[in-house]
This record gives structure tokens, C-alpha cells and sequence, in this order.
């Protein structure tokens, strides 16, 4: 059990360092040099020479590679090309702004879902899941760009309770941003409960018909227990990974929504990255995003593992199979795999 | 093929009208529009639905309806490839990979968990930032994000079938792993292929018309509904149809996708549902 935890810290370690190789590797072997975009097409050829001494890029790659990764473990990412300042600083104060967003959206969007996919997993077939699967399908269906447009026409334009852009700079206090946050966090929590609902859903129907639940039912207990103590830590226990998988995404969503409200988050900060193609800073976010994911798999999988002692084994038949080899979709796979007749 | 979908439910055969519709409406375009989707005239500017205009003009004088229908044709053609490259590369790289195990399984499942670990829009934001924005970059940039997923997905159902006797008795006839992975392995994930198909396809064309809301895609004045959305959406009060009428259509078509996956999913029992790979 603690080598098995061992393996996995290990293995998501190795992921981390693999993505942001992955990452370096794309950004820096891909035809368009940066010295010349920054020196322009007319530059002589011993200025971009020198430019590329003083940018260090006439080291090898792979050299460079790990010089930028020890500098990036020591929180050094680099100067902003654009900026000519480091990328650290101003990366974790646009994270500390994301984080404002991000932390709500999670707390609301999974409370909401767990709640309204568990109802509608019990009402199999009633209109209360017929009513919240079809709002879950419309809000998978719906991109958030619009819902974000539609609210702010509702909230901001409409009845002004909340701004409908963000004026204020990404060194704002919290408190600044905080009347902000709410048409943001509204917009990424519709989007991700909607498949933390399916999820739930699916998992809550598969429980319910499982012969322990048919036990349970057949001691007498009353209906309430059999639900809350019998068949709700079972059927949540596939949703922690949804739910981690989904954090990741919301990491994406939110290039989108910061980029509508203007918000001085993360992900407006690699759209203007890439826009300048201020590739060091495109380096460090994806990278510590990629770190954020691994993160959120692993404390997913160490929970499913507390919670359930069949993850505590590995399977005999070989690595893999049905425990958890990777960060995740595991559970999805091996959903699929049972399914197989 | 009748047969095999009968049973998939009422809802399935409004996912395949939904889609085919729009499909249908894409390729005729060109034909059925009003105007030109890109001609400006700037005396009829932000009209509302009229006789002349079914859905009133944009800020140039522009065609909403035109504009609409002409809109998908990008979105779709870029949806159709890249899904079609993703799903059947990692298909076979999914199957080989089951199949082969041992370390080759281990080395490509690393970089497939490294891939999947960035997220998917920075992920593409990469390969644009890069190399541009022309339509095959964008192709190779969903592909190259997808494909592990899709890798993940079906390597997870191929193992099921790989201990079966029929890939036990063509291995003992002496074939060589490359049949053996297209002939006996994949004909028998079909369906959760199949099914993945439908559902990265609407992950996709929503991914394709945030790319191009973003100003990442298709480029003005070119008609497509991720940048009509992002043209007109400030004038929402004013001209309500020229950011409705593409969102309607992307909706209608994301929906069409999940009620057909979902069909196809209870009918050839691979539950979809459970799996959370964005």
C-alpha cells in the first residue's frame, strides 16, 4: 500500500516533467525563431547572432531544457520576452486571480451536480431526471461563450447587479475583484456540472440495481438510509475522478470566460502571451497547468483509494487493468471494459 | 445497418436529423443563401428580420441567414477531418498498443498521460501560437491533442478483447501483429469507436468555434459562427438574430452528436457516459 502510493507520486512526477518537456519541445523545435521576430526582417545577421548568445538559444536544446528546469523548480520561468520581466511574479499573481475563480466554481458546480445527478439517478425515468438531463444536455451543448454573453446581457446589462467587464488591473485586491467573480463562476459552473451530473447519474442508476442496494432494501431499512448510507459513498466514489478531470478543463474553460469579462486571470494572460508569442510565459503555463492536473489525478486517486480498499491492490493479471496506471479516465475505461459482454 | 440501430430510441433518430440537417445545410450553402455572406452594404446595417432579411443584418449590412449557413462549413469541414484522423489514429495506436503491452504500452501511455495533462485549449494555443492559424494547423493541432485521448479510451477496451480465443488462434496461425490489430482486434472495439467518434466530434466543433471566438480560426470577413458570435455579441439587444442564429445552429448540432452517441451507446452497450475525457 505505501509502495503503491509511492508509485503513483512517482509516476506523477515523471508526467509533470514529461508534459513540460513535451511543451519546451514543441515551442522551441517548431520552425519560427523568436530573435528574428523580436529584431524584425531587417535585422543583420550579427545582431540576431549576438541576440541569440545573449538569449542563451545557441546552447543545444536539450541543455536548455534542463537549465530551464531547474530554473523553473526554483520558481524561475524566465524574463517575458515582451515584458522583459520575470514570468514568475506576474504569472502567480494572474494565478492567484484564477484561483478566485476557480475555487467557487468547484465548490458550487460540484455540490450542484452531485445533488441533481443523484436525484436524477434515483427518479430514473421520472420528469425530474427527464428535466435534468435535458438542462445537462443543453449546458454541454450551449458553448460558454454564449452563456457568458447571455448572462451579462441579463446581470449586467439588464439588472445591473454585477459588472459586466472587469476594469481593474491584475494587481487588484481581492476585494476589488471579488463583485467580479460571480457571472464568471456562474458561466464555468454550468459548463462542468453538467457532465459531473451525467456522471453522477450514470454511477448512481449502476449502484441502485447492484445486489447490495437490493439487500439493503430487502432488511427493511428505510429508504433514506439505504440511500445515504448504503449507496451514496459507492456511487460518488467514479465521480472524484469527473470531478478532477474536470478541474483541468476548467483551467481551459477559463481562458474563454476571462477573455469575455476581461478578467486579469491565468488564461487571459496566455491569450496575450500568445498573441505576442511571449513564449517563455506560454512555457510556464502550460506547464504549471499540466502540474495542476497531475495534482488534482493524483489527490483523486489517494482519496479513492482511502475511501475504497479494492484500489488498495493492484490486480494480479498485470499493470494497469483496472486499477489506476495513470492520471486518469481509468474509471471510464474500465466502465467500457464491463460493458464489453 | 437498420437492424443494428433499431432500439436506439426516439432520441437517437433526433440526434441523426440534427445532424444531417446541418450537415445538409452546410454543403448547400452556397446555393440556398439569400446573398453573399460577405458583401457589406452598409445602408441596410443592422436591420431586424425582414421580408428582404429572415434574420436582419450585421453591423456591415450583412446577411444574417447567409451568414448562418454559410457559418458551419468551416467549423464542420475542420470536425470532420480532425475527427476522423484523431479517432482512427488512436483507434489503431489504442488496439496496438493493448495488444503489444510490455514496455511499448508503458512509453506511449506516458506520453499520452504527459499530452493530456495540459490542458486542451492551451494545448492548442501552443501549436497555434507556433505555427499560425491555417486550417491544417488547426486540423493537426485537435489531432494531436485528441488522439492520446482516444488512444486511452479504446486501448482500455481492447485489452478486453486481446485475451480472447479468436486473437489466441490467429497469433498461433503465425500472424503478425498488423493484421492481428486490424483484423481481429479493431473489427471488435467498433462500437466504442464508433461511439467515441460521435462524442469527441462535439467536443471538437465546440473547440474549433472557441478557437475561432477567440480569434484563432477562421479569419474576418470569412463567415463562421465562433467569430459572428464574437463580431456581434455586444450588439445582442440590437441584432439578437446574428448571435443567436449561429449559436442555435452549433447547439443544434452539439446536440444532435451527444443524443446520437448516446443512442448508439445503449444500443451497442458501451455506456459513454462514464467517461469524462474532455
Amino acid at each position: 500500500m505505501p509502495l503503491l502510493i509511492l508509485r503513483r507520486l512517482g509516476s506523477a512526477v515523471l508526467t509533470i516533467v514529461l508534459a513540460s518537456l513535451l511543451v519546451f519541445l514543441a515551442i522551441q523545435a517548431l520552425p519560427g525563431d523568436v530573435v528574428q521576430q523580436i529584431l524584425g526582417r531587417d535585422a543583420t545577421p550579427e545582431a540576431v547572432a549576438r541576440m541569440r548568445s545573449e538569449l542563451g538559444l545557441d546552447t543545444p536544446v536539450f541543455l536548455r531544457y534542463v537549465q530551464w528546469l531547474f530554473g523553473a523548480l526554483q520558481g524561475d520561468f524566465g524574463t517575458s520576452l515582451v515584458s522583459g520581466e520575470p514570468v514568475g511574479p506576474n504569472l502567480l499573481l494572474h494565478f492567484r486571480n484564477t484561483l478566485l475563480i476557480a475555487v467557487p466554481t468547484v465548490i458550487i458546480s460540484v455540490t450542484l451536480s452531485i445533488v441533481l445527478g443523484v436525484v436524477a439517478g434515483l427518479r430514473r425515468g421520472k420528469w425530474a431526471d427527464h428535466s435534468i438531463s435535458l438542462i445537462s444536455l443543453l449546458a454541454m451543448s450551449i458553448p460558454e461563450f454564449m452563456v457568458a454573453a447571455l448572462l451579462v446581457l441579463a446581470f449586467a446589462v439588464g439588472i445591473p447587479m454585477f459588472p459586466a467587464v472587469v476594469l481593474d488591473g491584475p494587481q487588484a485586491s481581492l476585494a476589488q475583484l471579488l463583485p467580479s467573480i460571480w457571472l464568471p463562476v456562474i458561466v464555468l459552473s454550468l459548463a462542468m456540472a453538467a457532465y459531473i451530473i451525467r456522471m453522477t447519474r450514470t454511477s448512481t442508476i449502476d449502484v441502485m440495481t447492484s445486489e447490495f442496494i437490493t439487500t439493503a432494501e430487502l432488511k427493511g431499512l428505510r429508504r433514506a438510509r439505504v440511500v445515504m448510507r448504503h449507496a451514496l459513498p459507492t456511487a460518488l466514489l467514479p465521480t472524484l475522478n469527473v470531478v478532477a478531470i474536470n478541474i483541468a478543463w476548467m483551467l481551459g474553460g477559463v481562458v474563454v470566460v476571462e477573455n469575455i469579462f476581461n478578467y486579469p486571470g491565468m488564461g487571459n494572460l496566455m491569450l496575450e502571451a500568445v498573441f505576442n508569442r511571449d513564449l517563455p510565459v506560454i512555457e510556464a503555463i502550460a506547464v504549471v497547468s499540466a502540474a495542476i492536473y497531475v495534482a488534482c489525478n493524483l489527490l483523486a486517486d489517494l482519496t479513492a483509494m482511502a475511501l475504497d480498499p479494492r484500489q488498495r491492490f493492484r490486480p494480479r493479471a498485470r499493470r494497469g487493468a483496472g486499477a489506476q496506471p495513470g492520471p486518469k479516465a481509468s474509471p471510464a475505461i474500465s466502465t467500457v471494459e464491463r460493458s464489453q459482454p | 445497418m437498420k437492424a443494428t440501430l433499431r432500439g436506439a430510441g426516439p432520441a437517437f433518430t433526433i440526434g441523426i436529423v440534427l445532424i444531417l440537417g446541418n450537415v445538409l445545410l452546410a454543403l448547400l450553402a452556397p446555393w440556398i443563401s439569400p446573398y453573399d455572406p460577405v458583401a457589406s452594404d452598409s445602408a441596410a446595417a443592422l436591420q431586424g428580420p425582414s421580408g428582404a432579411h429572415w434574420l436582419g443584418t450585421d453591423m456591415y449590412g450583412r446577411d444574417i441567414l447567409s451568414r448562418t449557413l454559410n457559418g458551419g462549413r468551416y467549423a464542420l469541414q475542420v470536425t470532420f477531418l480532425a475527427t476522423t484522423i484523431a479517432v482512427a489514429a488512436g483507434a489503431l495506436l489504442g488496439c496496438l498498443v493493448a495488444y503489444l503491452g510490455g514496455w511499448f504500452d508503458d512509453v506511449v501511455m506516458r506520453v499520452v498521460d504527459a499530452i493530456l495533462s495540459v490542458p486542451t485549449i492551451l494545448a492548442l494555443l501552443v501549436v497555434v501560437s507556433v505555427l499560425g492559424s491555417g486550417m491544417w494547423v488547426i486540423v493537426l493541432a485537435v489531432v494531436v491533442v485528441y488522439t492520446p485521448a482516444v488512444i486511452r479510451v479504446v486501448r482500455g477496451a481492447a485489452r478486453s478483447v486481446k485475451s480472447l480465443d479468436y486473437v489466441t488462434a490467429a497469433k498461433a496461425r503465425g500472424e503478425r501483429a498488423g493484421p492481428i490489430v486490424v483484423r481481429e482486434i479493431l473489427p471488435n472495439v467498433s462500437d466504442v469507436v464508433l461511439v467515441e467518434y460521435a462524442m469527441r466530434a462535439s467536443w471538437v466543433v465546440l473547440l474549433i468555434s472557441t478557437l475561432s471566438f477567440l480569434g484563432f480560426g477562421a479569419n474576418p470577413p470569412a463567415p463562421d459562427w465562433g467569430l459572428m458570435v464574437a463580431e456581434n455579441r455586444t450588439a445582442l439587444t440590437v441584432v439578437p438574430w446574428a448571435t443567436l442564429g449561429p449559436v442555435a445552429a452549433l447547439a443544434s448540432f452539439v446536440i444532435g452528436l451527444h443524443l446520437t452517441s448516446d443512442g448508439l451507446g445503449k444500443r451497442l452497450g458501451v455506456d459513454r457516459a462514464m467517461t469524462g475525457v474532455k
